[in-house]
């Protein structure tokens, strides 16, 4: 028996989830059908903090004010996490007349929002902020503000912190039913039972619709809007320090060209609507690779080669039909309540989705004081190649897996490896994937993408903890990282 | 032969545990160095290790052995002597403080260590290129790994990756897995080349793939790839026109659970580039003088760290040879360069080491053409050196030494090499 369940273990319902473990009484949990967190929307986006001068204030209120108190509150957020981010601004780079016009009303809408700094700048001063500018600028809009996260360490320190304040998470799990008695929800039911709950919170991302549809909720419904994504080495030497990117267009804010927090040059995204039912399509396209760097050869002053291409993806964001985020308590069923179409600006807005709709819930229950003990820190994973040689070997000389660097691209020692899965299991992944440890450690995650040391890392496993590497899987379900034993196919072994 | 760092102070450093780091160390120990290796894996060995089929230590010991009979060679060699090596050590700052002092911050699990040394050899190796380098397009399934993750899995640690393989590449690495793959009991539906030609050994493409029946589609490359419960379920494969265009209309899909990238490999310089040294976009390794000497002064560089080669005993010869530079650089506190001359790719030359040279020793070159030719010279025209070549291949390393008199007879600051017709 819950108070509150959350559906969606993304950024936005963990967000909701934080917030409500700071009160008393309130037992949580949060269920996902993916084995992990954040691998939905989060997993795959251009990982911006937007300072939130392109929303228009007029068309979307609720957005444009839970986007710039989201701004705000992840300066907070991540250094009370320990999450990977920096705060370099941004540039709209105009190359015609026409995108030049369109930049003022983003001046009125960040005064009316309330976003500082904001101001058009010449080609002159486009250039000498940043270099990297390909020198057709005419002219641009600069927005101090803007940052830049590692969304999915975002999405895990935020899940480590929900457990130590006494929240729970069920991973693996599917969300089958909605079970509603005399007009309030009372459980849902899962691939793994019934949980009651008092409250239901709908923030399933891509399948926000069909989850809201279980509680007879259907005025909307969500379409996968794709975006394709080049990342490149850390070794190239095109690395702008601003956040640059093409001007927007009503559907989207145009392709970025980022520094990534972890060094990493990525561009993106192309923005495809595609059907309803695509909505595992996250796959990329040779079009959309191709646009997407024609695109960014227009905003940068030169383009790494595509041989320094280190990875190509595509995310997929939940295109609400009523074009803006739906946050709403319902009182027909009582209880059930949403967070839904979280599409752009959703990373920014996350924390100020999870302060508002927390607050929606709260104010309905009686009784609910904030707790003492609630614990705003959480401990990053440490990384000894980037500590000082005193701090390093303290570490090791308790532990001495972390003086073993396993991932050379992105020196992870065994120790954060290890601790990446006392960690998932302490969240209460159903399984250790790799994908898991690679979003925690970011071994497998640098120019040779695990080549060298994934059959490592999946053999150490092996030996420490009796994974075997043909019932590891890289991200749940039927992705097994390796078949059988050697030899197996040559017995005729049944399972083989 | 401690497996420790002893000391605090070294005449050489050696990156890199493998086959050009091994003769690297123990050519400089018998020439008086004081000597450590440093390796990443938890053992000495590198590559070979996992490679169990013949075909090593033909050129260097005369003899046809399996990769860790070769390099066990070598290891057992080192074992005997006074060479320190630690291995689970990496390598994570290496600082330039002068001609004869290197400093380097190396992660071991007894601890940070700070040496000093006058020379480094890098031989760290070389990476695969991954599908997203190749331009494979699609989801993100499980079952796509590159030939060497594959061979770790199989040979080193006993796993077997899938049962219905798609191998893409035919070199020598692509065509080795191919064969491997059926040995143990799986099904290789085929190996998929871009060129119109494979592009390993000849003697591979009979004993590994014709051999066994395997189908080899040139011209042909895979665009994306399918799945099915988070596994690959297929390859798209399409044909190639003129430079190595996509033909329209000649897609098909091949069934396979598993895709084996065997697409190349590139020079590890992660470190190299740290010091500054200049890369070559053409061999992606250091640029280096006839010493395998980088740009940075004292930093050596041998094996596929330097230039990807054919035989494992190219490496070992590079590590030795750049050990014995390393030598004459302690002895001579520094290499004098003269009048640099530098290598200019002629005709039919896509890449060569080493790119400079400083008039002051023989130098062993390394190189490919572009394209396979019949009936050529191989000219270094400034020279007027020439020898005939009755065939070369993109995938055959061409190997040539030049004596310094030879060298020397050269009036101008570069020095031209290129593939001639032979009538």
């Amino acid at each position: 028996m819950y108070r509150v369940v959350v559906v969606g273990a993304g950024i936005t319902g963990l967000s909701i989830a934080r917030w409500l473990t700071r009160y008393k009484g309130i037992e949580i949990i949060v269920i996902d059908k993916e084995p992990d967190v954040g691998w939905g929307v989060t997993k795959a986006n251009t990982s911006i903090i937007h300072p939130c001068h392109e929303e228009n204030p007029d068309k979307h209120p609720l957005r444009s004010k839970l986007c710039l108190e989201g701004h705000n509150l992840w300066y907070k957020w991540v250094k009370e996490l320990e999450i990977p981010a920096k705060w370099p601004g941004e540039i709209i780079v105009a190359t015609i007349d026409e995108e030049l016009k369109g930049l003022h009303k983003y001046i009125d809408y960040a005064y009316r929002i309330g976003v500082p700094g904001v101001r058009l700048i010449d080609r002159e001063e486009i250039l000498r902020l940043e270099p990297w500018v390909n020198p057709d600028a005419i002219g641009g809009l600069y927005a101090p503000t803007a940052g830049t996260i590692n969304p999915m360490m975002a999405a895990i320190a935020i899940a480590e912190n929900i457990v130590d304040n006494g929240g729970k998470l069920l991973l693996g799990t599917k969300v089958e039913d909605i079970v509603i008695r005399d007009g309030k929800v009372v459980a849902i039911e899962t691939s793994k039972g019934r949980i009651e709950a008092d409250i239901v919170v709908n923030a399933a991302g891509l399948y926000a619709d069909r989850i809201s549809r279980m509680a007879g909720i259907d005025d909307y419904s969500i379409h996968p809007r794709r975006g394709q994504y080049l990342l490149f080495s850390d070794r190239v030497d095109v690395k702008p320090s601003k956040i640059l990117h093409t001007a927007p267009t009503p559907k989207t804010k145009g392709v970025y060209a980022i520094t990534t927090v972890d060094g990493n040059l990525l561009i993106g995204p192309t923005a495809e609507d595609l059907p309803e039912e695509a909505r595992e399509e996250n796959t990329t396209t040779h079009q959309g690779l191709d646009f997407t760097y024609k695109m960014a050869s227009r905003i940068l002053r030169e383009l790494p080669p595509r041989s320094k291409i280190i990875k190509t993806f595509a995310g997929l964001r939940p295109e609400p039909s009523t074009g803006t985020f739906i946050i709403r308590f319902h009182e027909k069923p009582w209880g059930f309540v949403e967070a839904a179409g979280i599409r752009s600006p959703g990373l920014t807005a996350a924390p100020a989705i999870g302060k508002h709709v927390s607050k929606l819930i709260i104010e309905r229950l009686e009784n609910i004081e904030p707790r003492k003990d609630w614990r705003s820190k959480r401990q990053a994973i440490p990384r000894p190649a980037y500590m000082t040689p005193r701090e390093r070997d303290k570490l090791i000389r308790e532990n001495p897996d972390y003086g073993w660097i396993i991932c050379v691209c992105r020196k992870v020692s065994l120790g954060e490896i290890m601790e990446a899965v006392k960690r998932m299991k302490k969240i209460g992944v159903p399984e250790i994937t790799l994908d898991g440890i690679k979003f925690r450690t970011h071994s497998m995650y640098g120019d040779c993408q695990g080549s060298q040391c994934r059959p490592h890392i999946a053999y150490l496993l092996w030996k420490r903890l009796g994974l075997q590497p043909w019932r590891i899987t890289i991200k749940g379900d039927g992705s097994k990282y390796a078949f059988t034993e050697v030899k197996a196919l040559l017995r005729g072994d049944r399972d083989a | 032969m401690p497996d420790r760092i002893t000391k605090k102070d070294y005449d050489i450093v050696v990156i890199g545990g493998g086959p050009a780091g091994l003769a690297a160390a123990l050519k400089a120990r018998e020439k008086g160095l004081e000597t450590l290796v440093v390796e990443s894996r938890d053992r000495l060995g590198g590559i070979p290790l996992q490679c169990i089929h013949p075909g090593f230590g033909i050129h260097y010991f005369k003899e046809d052995m399996t990769g860790p009979e070769f390099v066990y060679r070598f290891i057992d060699k080192l074992l005997s002597t006074d060479i320190d090596y630690t291995v689970k050590s990496y390598v994570n700052i290496a600082k330039y403080v002068s001609p004869m002092e290197k400093k380097l911050e190396i992660i071991t699990p007894y601890g940070t260590e700070i040496v000093r040394t006058k020379t480094i050899i890098y031989a760290a190796g070389a990476r695969e290129r991954t599908r997203y380098e190749i331009g494979i397009t699609g989801p993100n399934p499980a079952g796509i790994m590159t030939a060497g993750e594959a061979q770790t899995l199989m040979d080193m640690y006993g796993v077997m990756p899938g049962k219905r393989i798609l191998i893409v590449g035919s070199g020598d690495v692509g065509l080795i897995m191919a064969r491997r793959f059926v040995l143990e009991g799986a099904e290789v539906v085929g190996v998929v080349e871009i060129l119109p030609y494979p592009s390993g050994l000849i003697r591979n493409v009979q004993q590994c793939l014709k051999d066994y029946g395997i189908p080899l589609l040139l011209s042909h490359m895979v665009i994306s790839v399918k799945k099915r419960n988070g596994r690959v379920s297929s390859a798209v494969v399409v044909k190639v026109g003129e430079n190595f265009k996509p033909i329209q209309g000649t897609e098909t899909e091949i069934e396979c659970d598993t895709i084996v990238i065997a697409a190349g490999l590139k020079p590890r310089t992660k470190l190299l580039e740290s010091l500054g040294a200049q890369i070559d976009p053409r061999t992606k390794g250091p640029v280096v003088n006839e010493y395998f000497e980088t740009t940075i002064p004292g930093v050596f560089v041998a094996g596929n760290a330097l230039i990807i080669n054919d035989y494992v005993d190219y490496a070992v010869e590079q590590g030795e040879l750049a050990a014995l530079a390393a030598t004459k650089y302690v002895d001579e506190k520094g290499i004098r360069i003269k009048k640099p001359v530098k290598i200019i790719l002629g005709r039919n030359m896509r890449l060569i080491v080493p790119q400079i040279l400083t008039l002051t020793s023989d130098a062993l070159f390394y190189g490919r053409v572009a394209r396979p030719e019949d009936n050529v010279w191989l000219s270094f025209k400034e020279i007027g050196f020439k020898i005939p070549q009755l065939k070369v291949l993109p995938s055959i390393m061409i190997r040539q030494k030049i004596r310094l008199d030879k060298l020397k007879s050269i009036g101008t600051n570069a020095l031209t090499v290129e593939v001639m017709p032979r009538d």
